[in-house]
């Protein structure tokens, strides 16, 4: 019976608080509705802490030629012409607002000589545009919106997982799930829900991704209805530690390139200057002195081929490796500490610019960043694809269901810009919170069906049911076939074959999870935690590899080696995923819409 | 080359408990965290272990290691003796939930009570405000913190006098000395800091500075300033005659 679950009542409920969950809940709660906040972790602890560069907004502070302009632009290039134009077109108006909101809240960035918000170089930008705070942004963002948002009076429920999204006809009337430290269920019952569930990285063997990017909010709402949007552009963030064996995958800044750090193959060549794409010739740098320069904000000056955009980054190191020109550990060598020819006093210098990455090597890999270079190599970082919103507004195909940051998609098209992200989840987490109390306002409370709470309980406390031994496997080993399976055959480099392996793996990997046991308690259960996870992991690998099959070109973070070339007529639609009446997934080619003239023009302006 | 070590961990809960032995082989170049979850994969699927980014950046999986209050995820194995046995606990300052995880919540209830950032106006007509590096610089070392709570942990005044209720803990003192450092802010938390968030029950033992991960200078950088500003403010013989005779208004 549904009525021996406690029930919490919210006209939004968030789910998921980071960057883009705080934001959104902040915003709501503004807005004077009553807000429900659920955190897989900890507050605070959320994938958001992680990330370091920067934050991108066109301010101009650091070179007065940058504007919204120039931001859209580079945005729709970095995203080879796929966005959602109209979310870039928000994107680039709005982020400075949003920025300069968080410094009235008591965010702390690095400052220029005037004073001002300082901004850094990063690829794909043209001009300095990243505000920051060292290398680790990331963590002033999230704690200056868990720092004001707990005086908004947003109701927190830390260390919850939701395990399904509750419907009432076509409309999304709460969710269901229970906290980690009781394995006690809980029903929230909402009038608008917005999913700000994070990345899905998880889904592969070697990932940037902390545990809880096991892409929960995009199958949520998948299962819900909501349609997903071009699953298959994954971005390998071209530099991440591959040694120790334990640290791989763990991502080292972009900033280290931008500040100077320079890649190398085993025989000490700058390799990046042997594949410059056209679309980006007239922007980037052919002279390793100018390329320097430009890494000292030399306005004159252009970049290096080393801030050329991730995912071309990310297959020339691959190029490197597979023709044997890599480091022992399979990687290539990013080198900072070359730097000392040029300035005086390098290492406080590169220990002051990008402090956590020294300790990070200093602590994890014994290895000193400002005498030694460090070795890197491609790792799972991002999916710029996820939840179909509506740019404006952030509504989903379910009525009352939003979503907001990496589990939506169309702003970053085929690639993300680094520094993008945390501006996405700023500029359209507020949007979400604003147009979800909205809708709140507008419509009244929703109906709980019994039936599908009962459901959902059983089938998250079904692993419990299943004997140990015989037919019935611990939910780890599922977990790591599978990530393994993503990482081989729909990763870096794609294949037909191998992907349609994949899909049938995924059936078989599908079957497997069906049987899986736990044992134990209710309590804190990391076992029974996984073994729920491997639904929503299962959900978004095969949307994934349904996607990326279809593609049949190069574009942005799907690469695939039987059609290596860019298809004029494959940047005319994006990938649609849903779900059929009869439970399968289906997919369709979505026409994108015409591009505004005003916008056609900037783009024009700024090629 | 591969080697065996034995993981002596506490498991139980709010009611008791015990530490058990688990012995497997370990490769090169791992933390304890990656220990902790082999054996969690293999031996022990529902052993109870709180972690995220596992690159020291979130402050989740804070444990005492052979005693010392430390992240697992940055306790590189060749810096402990695998000769005998590892023993890996919850933080002992707060109470447990299972096995290597506790109740933490404490902590977010006292934030929740320190005065919110109180801007100045902006110094600019479009709302911005200006600020020379040299005077965020310290504030910054401060944000540095990722709330692993470690501090907390070591803290005598918490974890041996359990003054929960009188006093907010290392932690939170770093967090009053970044507002109250901070350029823009206008609020003052003098009072609270010398009565309710008991400052004074500091000794400058500097145990939290000893064992912070992100190297935060805890005890001279925070809490000496701010026990210097409570001084000056209630204590100064000079200050307070002052206050007495200055003409009002």
């Amino acid at each position: 019976m549904a009525t021996n679950y406690e029930t919490h009542e919210y006209d939004v409920l968030v789910i998921g608080a980071g960057g883009a969950g705080l934001r959104a809940a902040i915003e709501a709660s503004a807005a004077g509705v009553k807000v429900g906040l659920i955190c897989k972790s900890l507050l605070g602890k959320a994938h958001t802490v992680m990330a370091e560069g920067g934050m991108a907004a066109a301010m101009g502070n650091v070179d007065d030629r940058d504007n919204w302009k120039v931001h859209f632009a580079d945005t729709m290039r970095g995203g080879q012409y796929v966005n959602n134009w109209q979310m870039a077109e928000f994107h680039a108006k709005e982020a400075p607002t949003r920025v300069h909101e968080l410094e009235a809240w008591g965010a702390v960035f690095d400052r220029t000589k005037e004073g001002k918000i300082s901004q850094r170089n990063f690829g794909g930008h043209r001009y300095p545009r990243l505000a920051h705070v060292g290398d680790r942004t990331g963590l002033e963002l999230i704690r200056t919106l868990q720092d004001h948002g707990i005086h908004q009076g947003i109701s927190v429920h830390m260390e919850y997982t939701i395990v399904s999204l509750l419907k009432n006809g076509d409309r999304v009337a709460g969710a269901f799930g229970y906290d980690r430290e009781r394995g006690r269920f809980r029903i929230f019952k909402a009038k608008a829900v917005v999913v700000c569930t994070g990345g899905l990285g998880r889904a592969y063997a070697v990932t940037s991704n902390s545990w809880e990017g096991t892409g929960d909010g995009v199958s949520l709402a998948y299962h819900a209805g909501a349609e997903l949007l071009d699953m298959e552009f994954i971005q390998f963030h071209p530099t991440g530690m591959i040694w120790p064996p334990s640290v791989k995958g763990i991502l080292v800044t972009e900033s280290v390139r931008g500040e100077g750090g320079v890649l190398r193959n085993k025989d000490g060549k700058r390799f990046m200057y042997d594949d410059i794409p056209d679309n980006y010739k007239s922007q980037t740098s052919t002279d390793p002195e100018e390329g320097w320069r430009y890494t000292q904000n030399d306005k004159n000056a252009k970049r290096p081929p080393e801030l050329l955009t991730r995912d071309h980054v990310a297959r020339c190191i691959n190029r490197e490796v597979k023709a044997g020109r890599g480091s022992p550990h399979g990687g290539v060598f990013l080198d900072i500490s070359w730097i000392k020819e040029k300035i005086p006093n390098a290492a406080e210098h590169i220990k002051k610019k990008i402090p956590s990455m020294y300790h990070q090597f200093m602590q994890l890999a014994n290895l000193d960043i400002t005498k030694e270079p460090m070795e890197v190599g491609p790792t799972t970082h991002y999916a710029m694809g996820g939840i179909r919103v509506n740019g404006e507004t952030q509504a989903t195909n379910v009525p009352g269901l939003f979503a907001a940051g990496e589990c939506a998609a169309g702003l970053h098209g085929a690639n993300r810009l680094g520094g993008n992200s945390l501006s996405d989840l700023i500029v359209f987490g507020k949007r979400a919170g604003e147009f979800a109390a909205k809708f709140a306002k507008e419509n009244a409370a929703s109906k709980i069906d019994d039936a599908q709470v009962e459901a959902a309980y059983k089938e998250a406390m079904s692993p419990f049911d299943r004997p140990a031994g015989g037919a019935s496997e611990g939910p780890y080993q599922v977990q790591y076939d599978l990530q393994n399976m993503m990482q081989a055959n729909v990763g870096i480099v794609r294949l037909q074959n191998e992907m349609e392996s994949a899909l049938d793996g995924i059936h078989k990997l599908k079957a497997r999870a069906e049987k899986v046991a736990v044992q134990g308690h209710l309590e804190y259960n990391p076992g029974w935690h996984t073994a729920i996870d491997l639904k929503h992991l299962l959900t978004v690998s095969e949307a994934i590899t349904l996607a990326a099959i279809d593609r049949k070109e190069s574009r942005g973070g799907h690469f695939r080696e039987d059609f290596p070339d860019k298809d004029p007529a494959a940047a005319k639609y994006n990938s649609v995923v849903s779900k059929a009446a009869d439970g399968s997934m289906k997919f369709r080619r979505e026409p994108i819409p015409p591009m505004p003239e005003h916008l056609k023009q900037v783009i024009e302006e700024m090629k | 080359m591969n080697k065996t070590v034995t993981f002596r961990i506490w498991r139980g809960d709010a009611t008791g408990g015990k530490f058990v032995d688990y012995t497997t082989e370990i490769t090169e170049g791992l933390v304890v965290l990656d220990v902790v979850h082999k054996i969690q994969a293999t031996q022990a699927n529902d052993m109870a272990c709180r972690w995220n980014c596992k690159a020291g950046k979130c402050g989740s999986c804070s444990a005492e290691i052979n005693g010392i209050p430390k992240l697992m995820c940055m306790t590189r194995m060749d810096t402990l003796p695998i000769d005998k046995p590892i023993t890996i606990e919850p933080m002992r300052a707060f109470p447990s939930i299972r096995d290597l995880v506790t109740d933490v919540s404490w902590n977010f209830r006292v934030k929740t009570k320190i005065k919110k950032f109180n801007p100045r106006p902006p110094d600019a007509p479009d709302g911005t405000w200006r600020m020379q590096q040299e005077d965020v610089d310290r504030v910054q070392e401060f944000r540095k913190c990722i709330e692993c709570f470690l501090c907390q942990d070591v803290c005598h005044v918490l974890r041996d006098h359990h003054k929960h209720e009188e006093f907010i803990g290392p932690r939170f003192l770093v967090y009053t000395a970044a507002l109250e450092m901070h350029p823009l802010d206008v609020e003052d938390r003098l009072p609270e800091l010398k009565q309710s968030q008991g400052i004074g029950f500091c000794n400058i033992t500097k145990c939290c500075t000893k064992v912070c991960p992100e190297h935060i200078t805890i005890t001279d950088n925070a809490i000496i300033p701010l026990k210097e500003r409570v001084v000056d403010e209630y204590y100064d013989p000079l200050g307070w005659l002052w206050k007495k005779i200055r003409p009002k208004g």
